[in-house]
C-alpha cells in the first residue's frame, strides 16, 4: 500500500502528438481515484504511464516514496486488470493467478495460500482447475481481479475492466470492486469513460479532456459545482442543459425570456448557463418560468425526461411520472441551482454568497476498513 | 444449413475417386511380382506377394555398395523430414518474434527482405548453395542436407501474422507479471502457438520428405539416400535383359506416401485450427 504522486506527468508521441499534457495528482495511501473522460482524453495513457508500460516523457511519478520513472512494470509494485481481461489462455485460473507470484520465487506453499484466499474472496475456488476460455465473461474478469490481488500490490490499476460485460453484471461487479478495494484498502486507479460507474466508484474522480485536467473532485462536488462546460455535460446523466443567456443589469435573458436574479450577477455579459434536467419542475402561478416547447418524452419509470426546447435552445427536463404533460409547459427556474460558466472559456464563474452544497452532502472519505487483515 | 443431395455426394466420389485411384492401382500393382507387371502392365487385383515385396524392399541391402536398405533410407527421409519440420519452426518463430515483439531499426525493411526471399527458391540458389556447402565440407552430412533449407519465409510469415493476432494486453500483463522477453516466448507465445507449430510442422515435413533436388545434389554417399530418391534408383538398373523391379519401385512409392499420410492424418485437427482460428 503506498500513496502515488503524479507530477507535471505528460506524453508525447514521435511526431508530436502530446496525448497528456502535464497532468498532476496527488493520490493519498488507500484512495480510490477515477479517471474518467472520453475516448482519446488521455486516461489510459495517463494509467499505462503509471504502470510502466508507456514511458514518460516529462514529469515524475512517485509510488511510496519510490520515483518509478525508470522501474520495470514488474517491479514497480502495481497490480492491472485489463478491459479484455488479458488471461493466459493455454493456463488453468490456478496457473493464472499463480504466475505472477511464480515469477518472482514465491514459495509454492505461500503460493497456494494466496491463491486460495484470492479464490474464496471472489468465490471462483469452483473454476481454478478450468481454462479462462470454460468461464463466463464475470468470472473471467473476476480472475483477473483474482491475478491483481494475489500480488498484494501497493496500487491497483484498473483500465476499463467493466466495459465488456453486460449492464446488468457491470453494475453488480461495480459494487464488487468497490466493496474488494474498501476491504484491501490498496490504493486504486481506475479508468472509465462511465461517468456513473465514476460517480458510484470514486473518492475522487479526475474529469481529463484532451490530456488535461479539467477537474478534480469527490464525486458530488464534480456535480454540484462542475468547473467547466465540459464537465458539465460530461458528469451527470441526463446532461447538464447549457443554454446561452446573456447577464445585464442583475437579470438574466435567456432569447426573449429576462429573470430576475436574486443575488448579485457573477459577471456581466453573455453567458453559458448550466441547469440539471432534475433541478427542473412545473411553474406555480405567479413564478418566473420559461415557456417549454415539449418535443418527446422518454419514460424511465421513476421519471420522465422530457425533452424539448425553450425558444430555439434544447431543453431537457426532468419530471415525476405523474405529472400532466402538455405540448407546452412553464418550467420554473430554481434560482439557487443555476450554474454560470462563461462563454469564452467555458470555465465556471462562481458566484458570491453561493452556498457550498458539497460540503453538507459529502461524508469525508471513508477510511480504508479493515474487515479482516489480508496481509 | 445447405442439405447435401446426391449430385453433391457425385462430385465428392468423383474428387476422391481422382484421388485415391491411382494409390490404389500403385499399391494393387506393388503386390505382383515383376514379370507379371512387366507383361500385364497396371493391375487392380490382389497379386499375393505383399509380404515378400515390402520385406525385399525394406531389407535387402543394395545400391552399388550393396549396403542401403529401404529402411534405411526411410530413416533418412525421416531425419530430412523431421529436421527440416523443427528446424524451421524454431527459427522462423523467433525471427517473427523478434519482428513483431522488438522494436529495431529497419525491422520492416528486414521483415520484407525477408518476405521477398520467398521469391528465391532452392531451385534458383542451387549452386551457390552448393559451393558453400563444398567449401565448408558438408556434402554428404544430414547438416548439409538440413540446415541450407531452414530459412522460411513462409513460416515466418505465418507467425508473424499469428503473434501479431496475440492481444497486445497480453503481453502488458506478463510484463507486469514480471515475465521477461525469453520468459515471455516460452510460457506464453509457445503454448499459444501450438496449433499453428502443428499446422507449420505439417507443411514443412510433408515439403522436407519430398525433396528431391537437394539431396540428389548434396549426397553421394549412399548411406545418406532419402526414400524419394531410392524409388529412381530401383528404376535405373535397367541393364541389359535385366527387367526393372516394377514391383519394389511401387512399394516404395507406397511406403514413400506413408508417413506424410499418417502426419497428416494425426495432425488435421489441429492443421485446421492452426490455420483457421487463433486459440484465444
Amino acid at each position: 500500500m503506498a500513496a502515488i504522486d503524479i507530477a507535471g506527468v505528460s506524453k508525447i508521441y514521435t511526431g508530436g502528438v502530446e496525448a497528456v499534457k502535464s497532468v498532476s495528482i496527488d493520490i493519498a495511501d488507500g484512495e480510490f481515484i477515477v479517471l474518467v473522460g472520453p475516448s482519446g482524453c488521455g486516461k489510459s495513457t495517463l494509467l499505462r504511464m503509471v504502470a510502466g508500460l508507456e514511458t514518460i516523457s516529462k514529469g515524475n511519478v512517485t509510488i511510496g516514496t519510490r520515483l518509478v520513472n525508470d522501474v520495470d512494470p514488474a517491479e514497480r509494485d502495481i497490480a492491472m486488470v485489463f478491459q479484455n481481461y488479458a488471461l493466459y489462455p493455454h493456463m488453468t485460473v490456478y496457473e493464472n493467478l499463480a504466475y505472477g507470484l511464480r515469477n518472482r520465487g514465491t514459495p509454492k506453499a505461500e503460493i497456494d495460500a494466496r491463491v486460495a484466499e484470492a479464490a474464496r474472496m471472489l468465490e471462483i475456488e469452483p473454476y481454478l482447475d478450468r481454462k479462462p476460455r470454460a468461464l463466463s465473461g464475470g468470472q473471467r474478469q473476476r480472475v483477473a481481479m483474482g491475478r491483481a490481488i494475489v500480488r498484494k500490490p501497493a496500487a491497483f490499476l484498473f483500465d476499463e475492466p467493466l466495459s465488456n460485460l453486460d449492464a446488468k453484471l457491470r453494475v453488480s461487479m461495480r459494487g464488487e470492486i468497490k466493496r474488494l478495494q474498501k476491504r484491501l484498502g490498496t490504493t486504486s486507479l481506475y479508468v472509465t469513460h462511465d461517468q456513473l460507474e465514476a460517480m458510484t466508484l470514486a473518492d475522487r474522480l479526475v474529469v481529463l479532456n484532451g490530456g488535461r485536467i479539467e477537474q478534480i473532485g469527490r464525486p458530488l462536488e464534480v456535480y454540484h459545482a462542475p468547473a467547466s462546460t465540459f464537465v458539465a455535460s460530461f458528469i451527470g446523466s441526463p446532461a447538464m442543459n447549457l443554454l446561452k443567456g446573456v447577464l445585464e443589469g442583475g437579470r438574466l435573458h435567456l432569447g426573449t425570456h429576462a429573470i430576475d436574479l436574486d443575488y448579485p450577477a457573477p459577471t456581466r455579459g453573455p453567458v453559458t448557463v448550466g441547469l440539471r434536467a432534475e433541478d427542473l419542475r412545473p411553474a406555480s402561478a405567479g413564478e418566473q418560468a420559461l415557456l417549454f416547447r415539449v418535443d418527446y418524452v422518454e419514460e424511465l419509470g421513476a421519471q420522465r425526461l422530457v425533452h424539448g426546447a425553450v425558444e430555439d435552445q434544447p431543453l431537457t427536463v426532468a419530471l415525476p411520472p405523474e405529472t400532466p404533460l402538455a405540448s407546452e409547459l412553464a418550467i420554473a427556474i430554481p434560482m439557487d441551482r443555476l450554474h454560470f460558466f462563461s462563454a469564452e472559456n467555458g470555465k465556471r464563474l462562481q458566484r458570491r454568497g453561493e452556498t457550498d452544497r458539497t460540503a453538507m452532502a459529502v461524508p469525508a472519505r471513508p477510511q480504508a476498513v479493515n474487515l479482516e487483515s489480508v496481509s | 444449413m445447405h442439405r447435401t443431395r446426391f449430385f453433391d455426394h457425385v462430385i465428392l466420389l468423383i474428387g476422391v475417386f481422382i484421388m485415391v485411384a491411382p494409390v490404389v492401382v500403385a499399391f494393387m500393382t506393388s503386390t505382383h511380382e515383376a514379370a507379371d507387371i512387366h507383361r500385364n502392365g497396371l493391375s487392380l487385383t490382389w497379386g499375393g506377394h505383399f509380404a515378400e515385396t515390402y520385406e525385399t524392399v525394406l531389407t535387402r541391402e543394395g545400391g552399388f555398395t550393396g549396403k542401403v536398405t529401404g529402411f534405411n533410407m526411410m530413416l533418412n527421409s525421416m531425419i530430412l523430414g523431421l529436421g527440416f519440420a523443427v528446424g524451421k519452426i524454431v527459427l522462423s518463430m523467433l525471427a517473427a518474434y523478434a519482428i513483431v515483439y522488438f522494436r529495431f531499426p529497419l525491422a520492416s525493411l528486414f521483415f520484407w527482405v525477408i518476405f521477398t526471399t520467398l521469391l528465391l527458391p532452392l531451385e534458383v540458389r542451387i549452386l551457390p548453395s552448393y559451393e558453400v556447402m563444398n567449401a565448408l565440407k558438408l556434402t554428404n552430412t544430414y547438416t548439409g542436407l538440413i540446415v541450407p533449407l531452414l530459412a522460411s519465409a513462409t513460416g515466418t510469415f505465418y507467425f508473424r501474422q499469428f503473434f501479431k493476432s496475440v492481444p497486445d494486453e497480453l503481453l502488458e500483463a506478463a510484463r507486469i507479471d514480471g515475465a521477461g522477453p525469453f520468459k515471455f516466448f516460452i510460457d506464453v507465445l509457445v503454448p499459444l502457438s501450438r496449433t499453428m507449430m502443428a499446422a507449420i510442422f505439417i507443411i514443412m515435413f510433408v515439403y522436407g520428405w519430398n525433396q528431391y533436388l537437394w539431396p540428389t545434389l548434396m549426397t553421394t554417399d549412399e548411406g545418406f539416400f532419402t526414400l524419394v530418391r531410392g524409388i529412381k534408383q530401383i528404376l535405373l538398373v535397367w541393364v541389359g535383359s535385366n527387367i526393372p523391379d516394377y514391383n519394389e519401385a511401387f512399394a516404395l512409392a507406397i511406403l514413400a506416401m506413408l508417413p506424410p499420410v499418417m502426419i497428416v492424418v494425426i495432425f488435421q485437427r489441429w492443421f485446421i485450427k492452426g490455420l483457421t482460428e487463433s486459440d484465444k
